[in-house]
């Protein structure tokens, strides 16, 4: 599997929260190579299963979030643009004059509406309102609502492109790196003998409050799950203490809602395996689906790797494809730590 | 037309750097006119026409557009920059960029909205906060592929959509480049003076010495001009409107324009069935300003394409005002001498 493919088949496809269907599919094509059986259930979750666990091995769910940020239209007003609400958190100081993609029936190339300079006084750059936002798609209103439907998702145009080096920047990183850090692991794993039960989940609405990952961990109820998410990598308009860094490996999660014997093995098995590691401490939640899928039935065993990403929920998120390798990795070990390594 | 004001679209000139702009119209233009580049790199074509006009004619388009340039770069490996021409910091942050002389992309970041502090999600992000991300690790990583002063691009695709719309990043004032040089390939009435010029977004530099070059009595500044005619503006402030036609206005920030030859316009808009309209604000400006000033005094109208987004990667214009600018500057040309 060549993961920078991967990657870019993924986040060039749309995917945002609720309407992950045509991401979805596409993932589910790459995971059918090495689940016994792969589906995608009513709530856009992606779910192979690559192994059921024997007696008395343990079961194991990896997750990553398939949907990404983005906008819902909400209104088409009578000159024929359209008003939208967001989905996800979007930041609006990014959102004037940018490209974007109506992903209606047949997708609609829009522009986010602004003022040139030459009409501007420096008393109306202000950041605008979600409501504020409007939309052209070059179209009157008679022709906008025969192609565009209330409900329509709206997304950032962005080009999937490399940057110096081992980086690369794309929308949608946060979280199609995951799936493909997952995917990688399976590479890793497919010719091994696995002495645990494997049940890989790709979620649906992380964005909008870790809604996939609740229903199909439920169902799933594995023993143990890892979520596979991105973290902030440090920039300069940033706290260095609260961020980690590009390039130097995987983040694996401390924290309160994490349990304690699945991250303090996954340091021990990094150290051990020399892979680069950073650890990253939070004080309460995670911000990832790790929150709830933790407190599913009467409680799983939860632990968090992230992959460090430089502007988060922006159409130019940037990662390292190293510090993907080395999540990967780290996932692989840790399946194969409950034996079976041949 | 249209596929011309695509290619034009596409190439990569902000003022200062015009080379890649003024090296591709040659190519176009080379076999129907006698040409030379000036001292600013403006390019000065001389297009015989089966009349010697007593009077001299000259119509001008500029080359360059809006950009950004590279002033230092960062221990971390990051490019800081400033803005060349005017550009709204709030169409600049949280999109990629092309480093053209390099040949490498970079994007414009910021920390994550999780990260921000309530007042920080509502208030815009200054350029001289900004930087631009190229992948590098440290300082000489960066220095390695870039200088310093090296221009920098919006990356916007040029496209038709809608309802006979089309978006691009340099439309102004490609999309004038684009109507000269079919002016150029065409037959004409009379001798013609054309200029492409330099540096029009930075103070008008390049038209100023076009014209002192060129030494015109009547010019015609053909340009892509300012539409805000979208919801939320109140209609007196939408200054002009999209499918209305060509814009010649009496008036902007730079030029009060010969009445004379406003009133000719109108005329000839009427006569030959040609859309125009006038603008409704006294806003932006051109290089007619620099023109009409040019040694005695030079009688100067600039004849618009009505274009939404200015300044920004996503300029948005409509097909039948070209088409209706295209035929009021031709109108002009046969009919001012």
């Amino acid at each position: 599997m060549k993961s920078k493919e991967v990657l870019k088949h993924l986040c060039t496809s749309t995917g945002i929260s609720g309407e992950e269907t045509s991401v979805s599919e596409i993932a589910l094509t790459y995971l059918k190579q090495y689940a016994q059986e792969a589906y995608i259930d009513e709530f856009n979750n992606v779910i192979g299963v690559i192994k059921k666990a024997e007696k008395n091995q343990p079961s194991i769910l990896l997750d990553a979030h398939i949907d990404e940020i983005g906008m819902v239209v909400t209104y088409i007003d009578s000159n024929g643009f359209l008003r939208v609400s967001n989905c996800g958190g979007v930041d609006r100081r990014l959102l004037l004059g940018q490209q974007v993609t109506i992903c209606a029936k047949q997708t609609i190339p829009g522009i986010i509406a602004t003022l040139p300079p030459h009409l501007t006084g420096t008393e109306e750059k202000k950041v605008p309102d979600i409501d504020d936002i409007l939309i052209d798609i070059g179209m009157s209103y008679q022709e906008a609502q025969k192609v565009v439907r209330l409900g329509d998702r709206v997304m950032i145009h962005s080009e999937f492109c490399d940057l110096l080096g081992s980086r690369i920047s794309s929308k949608a990183l946060d979280d199609r790196c995951g799936i493909v850090a997952i995917l990688e692991a399976l590479e890793q794993l497919k010719d091994k003998e696995l002495h645990c039960g494997l049940t890989v989940l790709f979620s649906a609405q992380e964005e909008t409050g870790e809604r996939g990952a609740a229903i199909a961990s439920y169902e799933l109820n594995p023993d143990i799950a890892l979520a596979v998410d991105v973290s902030f990598a440090h920039t300069p308009d940033a706290r260095a203490h609260q961020c980690g860094k590009l390039g130097k490996g995987v983040m694996i999660g401390i924290a309160p809602t994490l349990n304690k014997k699945v991250y303090q093995k996954l340091i021990a098995l990094a150290k051990a395996q020399q892979i680069p590691f950073q650890e990253e401490v939070m004080g309460g939640k995670t911000g990832t689906n790790a929150d709830v899928i933790g407190v599913q039935h009467g409680g799983i065993q939860t632990g968090l790797l992230s992959i460090p990403l430089k502007y988060m929920h922006t159409p130019i998120e940037v990662i390292d494809i190293n510090d993907l390798e080395s999540v990967s990795n780290l996932l692989a070990q840790y399946i194969l730590s409950f034996g079976g390594a041949k | 037309m249209i596929s011309r004001i695509k290619a034009l679209s596409q190439l990569n000139g902000i003022s200062g750097d015009e080379d890649n702009v003024r090296e591709w119209i040659i190519s176009q233009i080379k076999d129907y006119c006698h040409y030379q580049v000036d001292n600013m790199g403006n390019l000065i074509c001389f297009k015989k026409g089966l009349i010697i006009p007593s009077k001299r004619l000259m119509i001008s388009a500029h080359m360059d557009e809006v950009g950004m340039i590279v002033t230092a770069v960062t221990e971390e490996g990051l490019l800081k920059f400033t803005t060349v021409g005017g550009i709204d910091q709030r169409v600049v942050i949280g999109r990629a960029v092309r480093l053209y002389r390099a040949g490498i992309t970079g994007v414009i970041g910021t920390k994550a909205i999780h990260q921000q502090t309530e007042s920080e999600r509502k208030t815009p992000v200054k350029i001289e906060d900004m930087y631009i991300d190229i992948g590098a690790e440290s300082k000489e990583e960066a220095l390695n592929v870039i200088q310093l002063g090296d221009s920098i691009s919006f990356i916007g695709d040029c496209f038709e959509f809608g309802d006979g719309c089309i978006q691009g990043k340099a439309l102004d004032d490609r999309v004038g480049c684009a109507i000269l040089i079919e002016m150029i390939q065409s037959k004409l009435k009379y001798d013609t003076y054309f200029t492409f010029v330099t540096q029009e977004e930075v103070g008008l530099r390049g038209g100023q010495t076009a014209a002192y070059n060129v030494e015109p009595d009547i010019a015609i500044v053909v340009e892509a001009t300012t539409a805000a005619d979208i919801t939320d503006v109140p209609e007196h402030k939408q200054v002009c409107h999209l499918g209305k036609g060509a814009v010649i206005g009496f008036m902007d920030r730079s030029t009060i324009y010969n009445r004379e030859l406003y009133d000719i316009s109108y005329a000839l808009g009427e006569k030959y069935e040609v859309a125009c309209q006038t603008k409704t604000l006294v806003a932006g400006g051109n290089d007619a300003g620099a023109i009409q000033v040019s040694k005695g005094g030079v009688k100067t109208i600039a004849v618009s394409v009505p274009c939404r987004y200015l300044h920004s990667a996503c300029c948005v214009m409509k097909t039948v005002d070209v088409q209706s600018t295209f035929k009021m500057v031709c109108l002009l040309a046969e009919n001012l001498l």
